[in-house]
């Protein structure tokens, strides 16, 4: 059995009057996995995030992280936890080094200790040659980096991490990504992410919770998600089109229906991947040969709009919020 | 990486107070960085005291008006040296010195220390806005480090632009004749606690405010008001008693009623020790206030 890390009881979050940014969420993070948050802008990823990290304290519920409440024991979740926030908020005017510095002593690490785990994680995410340069001069890839070092500076057992590739180019989330997995695998890390992008909740999370308007709708692994919505499709032909092999086929391990439609079988499977060769091999012992195969995987857009009935494109979010995200977004494409 | 439970619970066993101060110098550290660090913005606050007391106080000279003057009555031919005197009484008795420009020039030093902290609140907005605020928070540090530094930010930059005001008056022609080490500790000491206070709170204030522009209007609001009623420009004295009773209560005047006791020997009304004493109840007050509704402004 595996160790809770964060553990989350009927957590609410109201602002103001009447308007519930988190409406009584539970979940458990266990300890060693990657945990998305997966939902459209607005739909209460960040609040619960500051909820998390004791930024917002709840209106009701609570949540505790390795057995400490974020309501009573505020201090000792900050000393444990690592934050990488949706915003670059390294000081722009300071060095990155300098930026991790200061952290460090906000940590209560001694100078030396300090100065010695910052060159390692400069180097862990290849910041080195540019960590006496100041922020300003940095691109979006290299503050992101730089983010993830600062939030790693307290060598916390787990991290938060909100939207870690908002707005970055292609190469560069793919490189963000690569040090997200090696933190999961060479460090034992767990790991508590938000994204909207699906793409980013399908490569790198162990298990998703689907949130829209404060509630969780599904939790599960991207592919029991997407099996959840039918799995995936194989599609195949074989050499001998007047041969009906559909019932040897059904009775292959992790497929779920066989239909022959003209001289095609279009076969429902759970994962794909490991199936369609299988299917080929069966086929090639009793004699015949697959002329043509083909898979379709359904995506998490899917599972999204069948969960939550709408596209992850249609965005809410406040003014403020908003304006956090544009500055990031910017500050990322420099 | 060493477990987190033992790195955390190490942080978490110092003592409060030392993990205060650890917060309190590195975060007062940062700021002071930006500044010095940034020579432009450190020229043009050298410059804003120079044109103030180069050009104002050598434009508003009250002084030329009574001496050296060719005014006289006519038929009476009154000599000068008789015109010279009156006028030098007639300035004794109102602004306690001959030298109105020296009068000013310690005014002008809790001019420059009042609009200086009113600039320090106003990097706690930035903070804000630009999320780093909100790391700060997620790490373990005091709360009170975070807002005892940007008061210690704002104080340490208002004294040393102080110290350059002092000095440029002093080149101006700025009288000297009662100034010695003791008197400048004195008048620092004043300027540290108005500093301190004033700086307090326009923190608390900028805790409270979510954006840059309700900041910058609420500093505008509160510091030519809190400038003119003072004895800045002008004795308490000579003001409507209506205006004498809001004066008599402005910090700035006391500071300034300090500073010109100690430095030019103006006589003061109250004993030192009261101005002193009423200074440093503004300064603790202002302090205490703004840490303790820190915990507050800082949670939402």
């Amino acid at each position: 059995m595996k160790e809770k890390v964060i553990s989350v009881r009927k957590l609410s979050k109201f602002f103001g009057k009447g308007f519930v940014a988190v409406d009584a969420i539970s979940f458990d993070v266990f300890t060693g996995e990657i945990f998305g948050f997966l939902g459209p802008n607005g739909a209460g990823k960040t609040t619960t995030i500051k909820v998390l990290t004791t930024l917002l304290s709840p209106s009701s519920g609570d949540a505790t992280i390795f057995g400490y409440s974020v309501k009573n024991d505020a201090a000792k979740v900050r000393a444990s936890v690592g934050v990488v926030p949706q915003e670059f908020t390294a000081d722009e005017d300071l060095t990155g080094f300098d930026n991790a510095l200061l952290m460090a002593d906000l940590y209560g690490i001694p100078r030396k200790a300090a100065k010695q785990r910052i060159a390692e994680l400069m180097d862990l995410v290849e910041l080195s040659s540019a960590a006496k340069r100041k922020v300003s001069t940095y691109s979006g890839g290299m503050r992101r980096r730089l983010e993830l070092a600062i939030g790693l500076v307290n060598h916390p057992k787990v991290l938060f991490l909100d939207e870690p590739t908002l707005g970055l180019d292609v190469q560069t989330r793919t490189a963000v990504w690569n040090y997200i997995k090696k933190l999961k695998n060479d460090y034992k890390m767990t790991l508590f992410m938000t994204t909207h992008y699906l793409e980013e909740a399908d490569s790198l999370c162990d298990r998703v919770a689907i949130i829209d308007h404060g509630k969780i709708i599904k939790i599960d692994s991207p592919s029991d998600l997407k099996a959840s919505i039918g799995g995936d499709i194989i599609q195949l032909a074989i050499n001998d089109k007047n041969t009906d092999l559909s019932n040897l086929l059904k009775k292959v391990k992790g497929i779920k229906t066989v239909k022959k439609i003209s001289d095609e079988y279009r076969i429902k499977v759970k994962a794909a991947e490991t199936i369609a060769p299988k299917l080929i091999t069966l086929i090639s012992s009793k004699g015949y040969q697959v002329t043509k195969l083909s898979m379709t995987k359904p995506t998490l857009d899917e599972v999204y709009l069948e969960y939550t009935g709408r596209s992850l494109r249609e965005e809410e979010a406040s003014a403020g919020d908003m304006m956090a995200q544009r500055r990031t977004m910017r500050l990322s494409r420099s | 990486m060493e477990t987190s439970e033992t790195a955390s619970e190490k942080v978490l066993e110092t003592r409060l107070l030392s993990r205060f101060l650890r917060g309190l110098w590195s975060l007062t550290n940062r700021d002071l960085k930006k500044w010095y660090l940034a020579p432009t913005i450190l020229l043009i606050s050298l410059i804003q005291p120079v044109v103030w007391l180069g050009l104002f106080g050598n434009a508003f000279n009250l002084g030329k008006i009574f001496t050296g003057t060719s005014f006289n009555i006519p038929g009476l031919n009154i000599p000068q040296s008789v015109l010279n005197s009156l006028g030098n009484t007639l300035l004794t008795n109102t602004f306690g010195t001959t030298s109105y420009f020296s009068f000013l020039a310690v005014g002008m030093l809790a001019f420059i220390v009042l609009f200086t902290s009113m600039m320090s609140g106003m990097s706690i907005v930035w903070d804000r806005r630009f999320g780093f605020l909100d790391k700060l928070l997620t790490t373990p540090v005091p709360r009170g480090s975070i807002v005892v530094a940007k008061i210690l930010n704002g104080v340490i930059r208002s004294l040393a632009q102080a110290v350059i005001v002092l000095v440029i008056a002093v080149i101006l022609g700025m009288t000297l004749t009662y100034v010695n080490t003791w008197s400048v500790i004195v008048t620092f000491g004043a300027l540290f606690l108005l500093g301190f206070g004033m700086s307090s709170l326009f923190v608390l204030l900028a805790l409270h405010s979510k954006d840059w522009q309700s900041q910058m209007a609420i500093a505008n609001l509160l510091n030519l008001p809190l400038l003119f009623m003072s004895n800045a420009f002008f004795p308490v004295s000579e003001m409507p008693s209506w205006l004498q009773a809001v004066a008599s209560v402005n910090p700035v005047s006391f500071a300034i009623n300090i500073g010109r006791n100690a430095l030019l020997g103006i006589p003061s009304s109250t004993p030192i020790i009261y101005d002193f004493a009423y200074l440093s109840i503004f300064a603790v007050a202002l302090g205490a206030i703004s840490i303790i509704l820190s915990w507050k402004l800082l949670k939402d």
